[in-house]
Parts: structure tokens; C-alpha cells; sequence
């Protein structure tokens, strides 16, 4: 299970300002803070800063690298930022994981190239010029035809993480099913293929929001999820998550646990 | 005698079939549509409108209750325009092009027509064009647009200047929304209104129709 921090996104108002900013200091505190609680990957997202959109991605880039020695998702809706983002990339420190490609045939196209080129990992979105389909054997269709794209282009099944994607459980009472199935049947064609998702859009509109973040991670690292893209600060979070881990028979003797258990992670206030 | 005070309250509670039924039962007694409408259906919804913005109640209750808000209209409606009661207002929305999300958008929408007003949905993806058409085509009073992502919110700008040139512009207000809009933005790119969730678009559309 791959734990990717989820913090560094512009789309939260103190990581936007950082940016803007250039505030060097905030930013590679917080990519150190998520390191510290157990991330392997961090997110990194830029787009929703104003100023120059490559200039933004390049600056973020390099500052998060010079902090730590994670690999980084490189998490924009622009192709332009993603290459910016590639491009200054220091390769040293595990290959990049780039978020995202979708079955919109412009995207796909437009990056391609870039994948190739870097031989980096890449998440692929199962929505087209559609939307999001509300039905998981849509979804599932979506996943085959984009892995035979990345695939004919000669991207390895191991490098392509799948995105199901979660809708709010709040407007679809099947909505987090639809999530699972998605991946389940996506894993049973292709052990090999990754599953990854951003978990926190399911409780959209809810209370308790933490609550069922948590217990959706569990169900879906059930069905087969590879890497969650969440808050590593959260020290529930990731006490649940290493615990679900060693359940699910990836922790041989369940030394992680008890390790996690010694260092004090899985003790924590209410 | 039905009371409207409990058409309101089962809408609250999204018990379709109660509203339904008291709706039914209100216009056999010879209440007035108007009334009922008023009374019982928009106000029910008003209430939820507060609530979801004081986070009293959450987005499922919102579409339970926006669901038995459309049953009770589904009774009503004929009776309103027998007896010639009109819509507040008229407004088209549709998520920017580009974009496909539809949540924030269907929230409004909801609102707006809990609040009486008619809502022509455009959709989400909407393309410069389509607004436009639907401006020419149903004369709204208000347009809304919606926008979840930093990259398409700078279409908003395309449809004023499209309507600029179509010479539309003094003919709509233009009201926009979705989480990365701020009140600057819409200043800065001209539309006439900002609200940040969708119990203040109501509240919002209906300072542009008085």
C-alpha cells in the first residue's frame, strides 16, 4: 500500500497563498510534516495559484524535492504543468507519478508523448468527454480502453495506476458501491494495474467527514486499492491504515504493526 | 382543513408521499394554489435553504426534501397556471465549458426553484454558444454560472463577452458561483453577482427580479 500525502494541493486557500507566496519555508515544513507521519509519495498541485501556471509548478517542484526525498505526484488538470513539472523533475529521488490523464482522447494525446519520454508512472481517470459514468461497468470500460492506450504506447501495467473515482455518497446512495466495484473488476483483468484514489470527496456534504474517509479507506483497500492519496498528518488516519494493512496480509509477522505500535503511532487522544 | 404548516414540515422531512397527499387534500378543500404554493411548498423549502446554510441539515436532506418539493409540484402545477399564478423569475444555469461538475450547480437549482422561480438547466460542459442560445431563446432574467476548477472559471468571461457582442448583455443579469469564485472575481470579470453557497444564490437572484 502506497501512502500518498494529500496536503500540498492549491486548492487549499493556505497552500495557494504559499505558493503565491514563494513562502519556501511553510511549504517544505508541511511535504516534511507528511513525510514524518508516513508518507511515501507526496501530491503536489499548484494549479490553483494565480501567477504563471509553470512557473508556480516549477517552483513548487523543486522546493518540496530540496526538502525531501519522496517521489512526488505531479497532481494537475493542465498537460503544460505536468511537462513544466516533469521537466525540472530530479529523477534521483524515485520516478514521478503524474495525475492525471482521463479517456478524453485531446488529453491523452497531448501527454502521451511525455510519459513515454520519462518512463514515469501515471494515473488515468476512468471519465471521458462523458462525465463521470454513474454505473461501474462504464467505468470499468473506460479503465480497459485506457490501459490499452498507455499499453500499445509501451507503458509497462505496473506503471498504470487506475482512479476509479468517488462521487459523494450524500448524492448517490450507491455511489461508493459504484466505487468498488469499479475496482474490483478492474483488478481481477489486470492484477498487475494499480488502483489509486483521492478518498476524501465521498463524504462531500456530511458530517463526521473523518469518520467516513476512514471507513471508506478500509472498504476500498479491501477490494483491492493500491495507494490512497490522503492526510498523513492524521494520526487516526494512518493508525488505521497500517493497521488495515497488516489485516489484509501485507505486514509478514505483523512486524509493521507492532513496530508502528512501539514508535507511539497508533496510540492517539479521541 | 389542511394545515400548510405541516405541508411545509413533510417537505422538511422529505416525506414525499405526505406532501403529496396533503397538496391533494388542500386542493379539494378549495385552498388557493397560490397559497399553497406559498405557504406550504416554498416556504418548507426556505426553511431547509437556512438550515443547509447553517450546516442544520446536509446535502442528502436537501435532496430529499428538493424531491418532495418536485412531487408536490407535479400536483400543483396545473392548478397554478389555471389559475394564471407565474413563476418570480426566470433564470438559465449550466456549469461553464469544461467543466463537468454538476453537484454545487443541481444545489442551486434546487433552491432556486423551492424558491419559485423556473430553472432552465443547460447542463454542465456548457459551450459560449449555448448560453447565449438560451438567452435568445427563453429571455431569462438571470443567467447562472457555475465552476469547480481554477481552469474553466476563466470561461465565465467568454459568455459576457459573447453576450457583449450579441448586445444581450443589458437584456440578463449574471450571477456565478463554484468553489474557486470569490467576489473579486466576479467584480473583476463583470458578472453582477457572487454567492457562495445556494441558499445565498436565492436570496441573491431575487434582489436582481424585484
Amino acid at each position: 500500500m502506497l501512502i500518498i500525502g494529500e496536503k500540498l494541493n492549491s486548492a487549499r486557500k493556505q497552500v495557494r497563498e504559499m505558493i503565491e507566496n514563494r513562502d519556501v519555508k511553510s511549504i517544505q515544513d508541511l511535504a516534511k510534516k507528511q513525510v514524518e507521519g508516513g508518507a511515501e509519495m507526496l501530491d503536489v498541485n499548484s494549479s490553483a495559484a494565480s501567477g504563471d501556471k509553470e512557473e508556480n509548478m516549477e517552483w513548487l517542484v523543486k522546493t518540496v524535492q530540496e526538502a525531501v526525498d519522496v517521489p512526488l505526484c505531479i497532481d494537475s488538470p493542465n498537460a503544460e504543468e505536468i511537462e513544466k513539472g516533469l521537466e525540472v523533475y530530479n529523477w534521483d529521488k524515485g520516478k514521478a507519478l503524474i495525475n492525471s490523464i482521463t479517456g478524453e482522447k485531446e488529453k491523452i494525446d497531448r501527454l502521451l508523448p511525455a510519459i513515454v519520454k520519462y518512463k514515469c508512472t501515471v494515473v488515468a481517470l476512468v471519465m471521458d468527454e462523458r462525465g463521470i459514468p454513474d454505473n461501474s461497468k462504464t467505468r470499468f470500460e473506460i479503465a480497459e480502453k485506457l490501459i490499452k492506450v498507455l499499453t500499445d504506447a509501451g507503458v509497462p501495467l505496473k506503471d498504470i495506476f487506475i482512479d476509479p473515482l468517488v462521487v459523494p455518497i450524500g448524492t448517490g446512495d450507491k455511489n461508493g458501491l459504484i466505487t468498488m466495484e469499479t475496482i474490483r473488476s478492474v483488478k481481477e483483468a489486470h492484477p498487475e494495474v494499480k488502483i489509486v484514489t483521492g478518498l476524501s470527496n465521498i463524504s462531500y456534504g456530511l458530517p463526521e467527514r473523518k469518520l467516513i474517509n476512514q471507513v471508506f479507506m478500509i472498504l476500498t483497500m479491501s477490494c483491492g486499492m493500491d495507494a490512497v492519496i490522503i492526510d498523513s498528518t492524521d494520526k487516526r488516519m494512518m493508525a488505521i491504515a497500517k493497521t488495515a494493512i497488516t489485516l489484509l496480509g501485507e505486514d509478514n509477522f505483523c512486524v509493521g504493526y507492532i513496530q508502528a505500535y512501539r514508535e507511539g503511532k497508533l496510540t492517539f487522544e479521541k | 382543513m389542511v394545515d400548510l404548516n405541516n405541508v411545509s414540515e413533510a417537505l422538511q422531512r422529505g416525506d414525499a408521499e405526505k406532501v403529496a397527499e396533503l397538496v391533494k387534500q388542500a386542493l379539494e378543500e378549495n385552498l388557493l394554489p397560490k397559497d399553497i404554493l406559498e405557504n406550504g411548498l416554498i416556504k418548507g423549502m426556505e426553511i431547509i435553504g437556512v438550515k443547509f446554510k447553517k450546516n442544520e441539515v446536509y446535502v442528502p436532506e436537501v435532496l430529499i426534501a428538493a424531491r418532495a418539493m418536485h412531487t408536490g409540484m407535479s400536483i400543483l402545477r396545473p392548478k397554478l397556471i389555471e389559475t394564471g399564478v407565474k413563476n418570480i423569475g426566470t433564470i438559465a444555469i449550466g456549469t461553464v465549458k469544461g467543466d463537468l461538475h454538476d453537484i454545487g450547480k443541481n444545489l442551486v437549482k434546487m433552491m432556486l426553484e423551492g424558491a419559485g422561480f423556473e430553472v432552465i438547466d443547460l447542463g454542465v460542459d456548457v459551450t459560449t454558444d449555448k448560453f447565449v442560445e438560451a438567452v435568445k431563446e427563453h429571455k431569462p432574467n438571470i443567467i447562472g454560472m457555475s465552476a469547480l476548477l481554477t481552469t474553466t472559471m476563466v470561461n465565465m468571461v467568454e459568455v459576457i463577452k459573447a453576450l457583449e457582442a450579441a448586445g444581450l448583455r443589458d437584456k440578463v443579469k449574471i450571477m456565478i458561483g463554484g468553489a474557486p469564485i470569490t467576489q473579486n472575481y466576479a467584480d473583476q470579470i463583470g458578472a453582477d453577482g457572487y454567492s457562495p453557497d445556494a441558499a445565498s444564490a436565492v436570496d441573491k437572484a431575487k434582489t436582481f427580479i424585484a
